[in-house]
């Protein structure tokens, strides 16, 4: 095992053809195309793909889970938000 | 039994089985995991590809035999696999090196297998070509990165490709049986391959700033059945379980 690691890279795989790309993982790799050839070993050895993106995690910025708070509490008690308050009629099935 | 098919069939698929337990020693054992699960990828498609061959050598043998007793129970001299494939994993450089300069001729002979007139061999080059195009990419772009890396990859890298050259001869080397099969319109005239096979392997060795060997000596014998030294080891690794327990079955 080397010592020194190559950089993080984060997988997103689409598994059907209008579907969007998922986050599935992910792995390491000395750039991107090493990165879409480990991605594919890695995570679509199951038929699980028909599209990978690959994006170094460094790049990737997050939000910060002690801000959660802030950020996500406010939006819990507006259920208002959410379409739920419309009479359908029972002719619409699928909605 | 068509004598000649069989030991035609042999000599394409314990390619292909030998390459295939070479990189699966390195299931667990790969220099990290990405390459590590890349490499038994390679080896279990191989191993794919190979079941299809001894199935079909199975039925033309009859006398009971099946795929597993083709793969496990023949002793070393009836083994035809050219001797690059048994050669070691001595460092991570020889597994790549190995690989790319067979999966440059692999990739060459299905093609033309594909145009084979017994149709059995030709189904199974069409489902096999996807892989190897895969594995060449893999194998080549690794080369690419060892060659033109850090001055000890390049080292590693030109060492091996150094000492598995005098191994690349042989893949053009015609047997009997080959020979026959070629005339009945069946097998590939593997001598035919030889000029495009140096082109792309010394495109890919240029691109990768490895010198090309000037060596004119090459071995051969793995095609005869006579093999180096290597390969009494690895069937003894691989024919073990049906050795200790004759008929057992995962």
């Amino acid at each position: 095992m080397s010592t020194k690691n190559w950089p993080l890279w984060e997988v997103f795989v689409r598994s059907k053809n209008g579907l969007e790309h998922r986050h599935f993982g992910s792995l390491h790799a000395a750039d991107a195309e090493m990165a879409l050839e480990n991605a594919r070993d890695v995570y679509t050895r199951r038929n699980e793909g028909v599209s990978i993106w690959v994006v170094e995690s460094k790049y990737i910025t997050a939000s910060n889970p002690e801000h959660n708070g802030e950020m996500f509490e406010p939006a819990q008690d507006k259920v208002y938000r959410h379409p739920t308050f419309y009479d359908l009629p029972d002719e619409v099935k699928h909605m | 039994m068509k004598h000649n098919l069989y030991r035609y069939i042999l000599g394409i698929a314990d390619n292909s089985l030998i390459l295939g337990q070479r990189l699966g020693e390195l299931c667990g054992h790969g220099p990290n995991l990405e390459t590590d699960i890349a490499c038994t990828n390679m080896s279990l498609d191989l191993l794919g590809q190979v079941r299809s061959y001894y199935q079909y050598a199975a039925k033309i043998k009859g006398e009971g035999a099946s795929e597993d007793s083709i793969a496990f129970l023949r002793k070393e001299r009836e083994y035809y696999n050219v001797l690059l494939v048994e050669q070691p994993n001595t460092d991570f450089g020889y597994t790549m090196a190995r690989q790319f300069l067979f999966d440059v001729y692999h990739l060459l002979f299905l093609t033309e297998l594909q145009k084979s007139s017994d149709l059995t061999l030709s189904a199974i080059a069409t489902k096999s070509i996807k892989e190897v195009s895969y594995h060449q990419r893999f194998s080549s772009d690794w080369i690419k990165r060892l060659g033109d890396g850090t001055e000890e990859s390049n080292t590693r890298i030109q060492t091996a490709i150094n000492d598995l050259w005098t191994y690349t001869d042989e893949l053009f080397y015609l047997t009997d049986a080959d020979k026959a099969m070629v005339e009945e319109g069946i097998g590939v005239d593997v001598a035919t391959l030889k000029d495009a096979y140096y082109k792309t392997v010394s495109e890919v060795l240029e691109e990768a700033r490895i010198e090309i060997p000037e060596s004119k000596y090459f071995q051969k014998g793995g095609k005869q059945g006579i093999h180096t030294e290597h390969m009494g080891y690895l069937l003894a690794d691989m024919q073990y379980m049906q050795r200790a327990y004759p008929n057992m079955e995962w």
